[in-house]
């Protein structure tokens, strides 16, 4: 055996420790969701760790198989149920790629305001729920979910729907904004910059939070690129990689906002990226807002396919769409027969392919800081078990 | 970045191999992939450091593998890249050891696709439990009636 700490125990006293294998979760709520990890530990520490999914999957892929192309739409909200925007917008990119459908600029600007939106509730209730893991029972979660609310009226309002809404449309989204709409945006982006630093007044310098994030769980450059990482966590490793910016889809070419990068790759690297990335959803927000046209929010092929959804005819061939949704790389590969249905239909999951190194980023750590270490990665089991 | 013209060149002088395109996307034969991979990687001119997606199709008459890479330093991509397999013995190189991001993928595209990695160091079953008979992403698979009277 290699561990260091248990040679010394040989030489220094008789204690003998044991390894001890723990299975944490599927039940247990620090796994946010029915996620499992076989962890093999020596004393406090983690030696081995092999997590296993698939509680929650239902075979989504398979599914969509014998929907028509507008039906699975629905369906992309179940994936991330936090984001269920994001999943609309990438899946309706890639159906677009692949029938070539326009979208007018209004709905480009509504799809962008709803995007960043999204991106504000995930990170937030993520900030929440890692202080959740790490002891603070409740009282920041509390907090995050008191801002989620005024932004999940906002989306009631326009989508009919707090969660699942269903809002896009191929060719652009489903109906107009209410007339109140861009000014409550205002509102938010003067309110949410307030209640941020009140967030941040309590956490970012707090001693209890850097001592249990600071050098936990890092993730080295070299290895996050390799595991094809992306999202927050990438970036919180040192590396600007943002498909916002990369292939600027929609019209985020069209917006000035910074990537926030991380230097260490640790927990509260992790942490505090997100925290910088909704100032510049914000900033986002407010340039939208100020720039948005007025006109269609549906192009006419688009609102012929969504009034008679068995009319849309997709060429045949295959088209792969991705966004930057909050958790990273969302991506949608269809394959089209020419039929009214997908021939296949996968779903490229960011918080599934981050969980790739949590083992690496586990080992050699305290069991408690597996906890925050999953909690940081920000995993979503809808989306991972599919 | 290259045309997509440009790296079927490079590719075939390189490794003597004849590739197709098709719908923007290289046809590579199965026998050389992990060679091409890792020079598609390696290689400066190229250094496709980033494998997004790795995925499967059931054609009915060959499963299709489907390899989506990017590349984070040069801020380019995707090069789409199709590997073709026999149905019934589906096996193609695993590419784990050059990109670790296929991992946890190609033991999905196994478990609902039934599609054999060779070389990867842990071929199991990923969503499906073990026992489970069947890869339930195949065409021919037989869904359970759920109307059915016990």
């Amino acid at each position: 055996m290699n561990c260091p700490y248990l040679q010394n125990m040989d030489q220094q006293s008789t204690l003998d420790t044991q390894r001890l294998e723990v299975s944490l979760g599927p039940q247990h709520p620090s796994t946010h969701g029915v996620f499992q990890m076989d962890v093999v530990l020596d004393g406090e520490q983690v030696i081995r760790l092999k997590p296993v999914m698939g509680y929650l999957h239902r075979n989504h892929e398979k599914l969509m198989e014998n929907m028509s192309w507008l039906a699975c739409m629905p369906y992309t909200d179940r994936l991330d149920y936090f984001c269920a925007l994001a999943n609309n917008f990438s899946y309706a990119l890639a159906v677009e790629k692949l029938a070539g459908i326009e979208v007018p600029e209004r709905a480009q600007y509504l799809r962008v305001i709803m995007a960043e939106l999204t991106r504000l509730i995930n990170h937030i209730v993520l900030v929440g729920f890692l202080l959740n893991d790490l002891g603070a029972f409740f009282t920041p979660v509390l907090y995050a979910f008191r801002e989620r609310e005024k932004l999940l009226d906002l989306f009631e309002d326009v989508t009919g729907s707090r969660m699942m809404c269903n809002y896009f449309r191929f060719g652009g989204v489903k109906r107009d904004v209410p007339p109140d709409f861009i000014l409550r945006v205002r509102e938010i982006v003067n309110q949410f910059p307030k209640f941020l630093d009140e967030l941040e007044e309590l956490l970012t310098h707090n001693e209890i939070l850097l001592s249990r994030c600071q050098n936990v769980g890092i993730l080295p450059k070299a290895l996050a690129v390799n595991a094809g990482i992306t999202g927050p966590v990438l970036r919180a490793s040192g590396i600007p990689y943002d498909i916002r910016k990369i292939d600027k889809y929609s019209i985020y070419g069209r917006f000035k906002f910074r990537v926030p990068v991380g230097e260490a790759g640790d927990v509260y690297d992790r942490y505090y990226v997100r925290i910088l990335e909704m100032r510049e959803s914000l900033q986002i927000l407010e340039q939208a807002i100020n720039e948005i046209p007025d006109g269609e929010v549906i192009s006419k092929a688009g609102a012929q396919a969504a009034k008679m959804p068995r009319t849309l005819k997709v060429p045949k061939g295959d088209a792969y769409g991705r966004t930057e949704a909050p958790k990273g790389e969302l991506g949608f590969y269809l394959v089209s027969d020419g039929s009214g249905k997908p021939y296949r239909y996968h779903v490229r999951a960011p918080s599934f392919i981050n969980l790739t190194v949590l083992e690496d980023m586990c080992i050699g750590q305290k069991v408690a800081d597996v906890i925050i270490i999953l909690g940081s990665i920000d995993i979503v089991l809808g989306e991972v078990d599919r | 970045m290259k045309t997509i013209e440009e790296i079927k060149q490079a590719i075939e002088t390189k490794f003597g191999v004849q590739i197709s395109i098709e719908n923007n996307s290289l046809l590579i034969p199965k026998e050389k992939w992990p060679e091409i991979a890792s020079f598609l990687k390696t290689d400066p001119e190229y250094s496709f450091d980033y494998l997004s997606s790795v995925t499967g199709t059931d054609y009915k008459d060959y499963l299709e593998v489907v390899y989506h890479l990017y590349s984070m330093g040069r801020e380019c991509g995707p090069l789409v890249i199709k590997i073709r397999t026999d149905r019934n013995a589906a096996q193609i190189p695993s590419v784990v050891s050059i990109w670790r991001s296929a991992e946890f993928q190609e033991r999905e595209a196994y478990d609902l696709l039934g599609i054999h990695f060779e070389g990867h160091p842990d071929l199991r079953r990923i969503f499906m439990w073990e026992g489970f008979v069947g890869h339930p992403l195949r065409k021919d698979y037989v869904t359970e009636d759920q109307d059915r009277k016990i």
